[in-house]
């Protein structure tokens, strides 16, 4: 058996709207391997949500994906409907969300809805089911589970909540999660806690996980490799050292500049000048051409392509070193 | 002093009290004790003019609080806040550029608003041409003034809320999360314009962020609170080089460094506590790794020192005696 989880090819995100066909995300290709954590960053808008949607089957209509394909363990997924999909949603991808306060049901102790989850996805009976989601909170790293199992969300913490979302996401034992800004809504010291369960997880269970978010601190901490999103597109994937420590995208290397130093003192930071450009206005060629401050003809005229390996970067002055 | 010669804002003993007691009928039934939550209690620091005071924390620690409270938009229960300016030249800006601006008025509108309050006598031509001046300052054109906010990103947005803190000619600045709404890219932005503004126009600002590489970069001097009250103050590059309280050196440690990730560091353990019912003595004691008996009991006060950086706690005093 192959150990890529996940393989997306030429991924495609649709939006057909009353003004014309949005595209949200534009020719994607990226691959997961068993126990990897693969960063998506991007500005907000940049599809990085989208793509993780469109892997989940979560797609809000009128989005649809309108070209290429995506295998999970080399079963195609992308082309199932909402009936095949479900059992492939929850026991074979789990998904984690930024508000831990929304993805539980208000109503129904925590407990509850773990036994519900892991008996929809296992064979198991009820009083099986509720061992097991008491091993799975136990994992998580919440105390007192004898107690705490029969407790009301509400009644938890933030960062407690999110481990609960984070059992969920574990009951069927998933070859893949997708963790869409898991720690955006928690405090620094709890988001380490968060990280931290994640990264032992994924390690012990050899999870392969998909972690999309903006902040690149939790990137570098967590991230095997790291896909950048502009617009749509990937710009540049690489390996969490090269990708901080010699981004080779313009855009990348603004990025990375523009956030502050906690060690240097900077009168100025650096910044990128004026803002994405919305879906209805991408610009021809290079989507970061109007911004990016080396841009040659070719970069207004045709679009770099990132080419298929596990790293790479779609800029035509990194590949070819000109752009006239 | 001579430190407290030049200050435009000093705030002494600040406290301030929310009564989240149950209902009067359930706590004569259920015989439930009235409740109060310190959101801020016993805070003082003083914000010297042309400088900018950072406050950083966890959420609920109380920094917006002390914010609401510095402009009067809560009446303190205990402490004394004394301004050295003018009340009518001191301006917020807020988080969320999507909140704070009428979606229904156009955006001269929004920003000549501040001026039609507080000089209602300035001529109509004379405030046209001032919120023209103040969108080429932050960065817009004059044509923008025309547009409605739906029509700007959240980065352009924040710039026409600068605007309009601009537009009474303020001489202190209060920021509440300002860029924590918006991109990394879009946020340098708008902290480099804010750093220009106060270079030029000589602005005070009280800078609230839970964001310590931001702090860092904009701060001159950092209040870290926890739990309603200040646990260190300091100038910014001596609290990075050389944090005092615990709680500090924990968060300096936990949040994630791009220059040196630590793939496998050890997050500080447990949560904040409910500011409802704090421990006894520090606050900080539950979770900290070099509290002792004391600690437990009785409440460190900070205490000035020569370098005018101080620390509320047993262990870091001991440490230098």
């Amino acid at each position: 058996m192959s150990d890529i989880v996940l393989d997306v090819k030429n991924l495609r995100v649709e939006f057909p709207t009353r003004k014309g066909v949005l595209t949200a995300v534009n020719d994607i290709s990226l691959q997961i391997r068993r126990g990897e954590i693969l960063g998506m960053v991007g500005e907000s808008g940049a599809g990085k949500s989208m793509t993780g949607m469109a892997i989940l089957g979560l797609l809000e209509p009128p989005g649809r994906i309108a070209a290429g394909s995506i295998h999970l363990s080399g079963d195609r997924i992308d082309d199932l409907d909402d009936r095949a999909m479900q059992p492939v949603r929850g026991q074979r991808i789990g998904a984690i969300f930024q508000d831990p306060l929304t993805s539980l049901n208000p109503l129904f102790r925590v407990g509850d809805q773990l036994v519900e989850t892991i008996c929809l996805h296992t064979n198991l009976t009820k009083t099986q089911a509720r061992e097991r989601a008491k091993d799975l909170m136990r994992e998580v790293g919440i105390p007192a589970v004898e107690e705490r199992i029969d407790s009301y969300p509400h009644q938890f913490s933030g960062g407690m909540r999110q481990r609960i979302v984070i059992a969920l996401a574990l009951c069927a034992e998933p070859e893949l999660i997708v963790a869409d800004e898991p720690t955006t809504a928690l405090d620094v010291s709890i988001q380490a806690q968060i990280t931290a369960l994640l990264k032992r997880l994924c390690r012990e269970r050899g999870t392969a996980v998909m972690l999309v978010t903006h902040d690149m601190g939790v990137i570098a901490e967590t991230a095997d490799r790291v896909a950048v999103m502009y617009a749509g597109r990937l710009v540049e994937v690489g390996t969490v050292d090269e990708i901080v420590r010699r981004p080779k995208h313009p855009y990348t290397t603004g990025l990375m500049g523009s956030i502050p130093s906690l060690r240097k003192d900077v009168e100025e930071l650096q910044m990128i000048p004026g803002s994405m450009p919305r879906l209805n206005d991408i610009p021809d060629g290079c989507a970061f051409n109007p911004r990016c401050t080396q841009a040659g003809a070719r970069c207004r005229r045709d679009v770099p392509s990132i080419g298929a390996g596990p790293t790479g970067v779609a800029c035509w002055l990194a590949q070819e070193g000109a752009c006239a | 002093m001579n430190i407290h010669r030049n200050a435009i804002l000093e705030v002494e003993a600040l406290e301030r009290h929310f009564d989240v007691s149950a209902p009067w009928l359930n706590r004569l039934i259920e015989r439930k004790p009235r409740r109060t939550l310190r959101a801020v209690d016993g805070v003082d620091f003083d914000i010297q003019r042309g400088q900018t005071l950072a406050l950083v924390g966890e959420s609920g620690c109380g920094k917006s609080t002390i914010a609401k409270l510095v402009t009067g938009l809560h009446p303190p229960s205990g402490g004394s806040i004394r301004f050295h300016g003018d009340r009518d030249r001191m301006q917020m800006i807020f988080q969320d550029p999507f909140a704070s601006l009428n979606p229904r008025w156009r955006v001269g509108r929004i920003i000549a608003e501040p001026l039609r309050t507080l000089r209602p006598d300035t001529p109509a031509a004379q405030v046209m041409a001032r919120v023209d001046e103040l969108l080429r300052i932050v960065g817009l054109t004059p044509s923008d003034g025309l547009k409605f906010p739906h029509e700007f990103s959240g980065g352009q947005r924040q710039r026409i809320s600068i605007a309009r803190a601009l537009a009474g000619e303020p001489e202190f600045l209060v920021c509440d999360e300002p860029t924590s709404a918006l991109d990394v890219s879009v946020q340098a932005q708008v902290l480099n314009l804010m750093k220009r503004l106060q270079k030029q126009m000589g602005l005070t600002y009280l800078f609230i962020s839970h964001d310590l590489s931001v702090v860092r970069h904009m701060a001159d001097v950092i209040a870290v609170m926890y739990l309603g009250r200040i646990v260190e103050i300091q100038p910014a590059a001596d609290l990075f080089a050389n944090p005092l309280h615990p709680y500090t050196r924990l968060l300096l440690d936990t949040i994630p460094d791009l220059e040196a990730p630590k793939r496998d560091r050890t997050p500080m353990g447990g949560e904040v506590p409910s500011p409802v019912s704090p421990p006894t003595g520090c606050s900080f004691h539950p979770r900290c790794p070099l509290a002792i008996a004391r600690c437990a009991t009785e409440r460190p006060q900070r205490q000035p020192d020569v370098h005018n950086r101080r620390v509320a706690c047993f262990a870091a005093h001991s440490d230098r005696s």
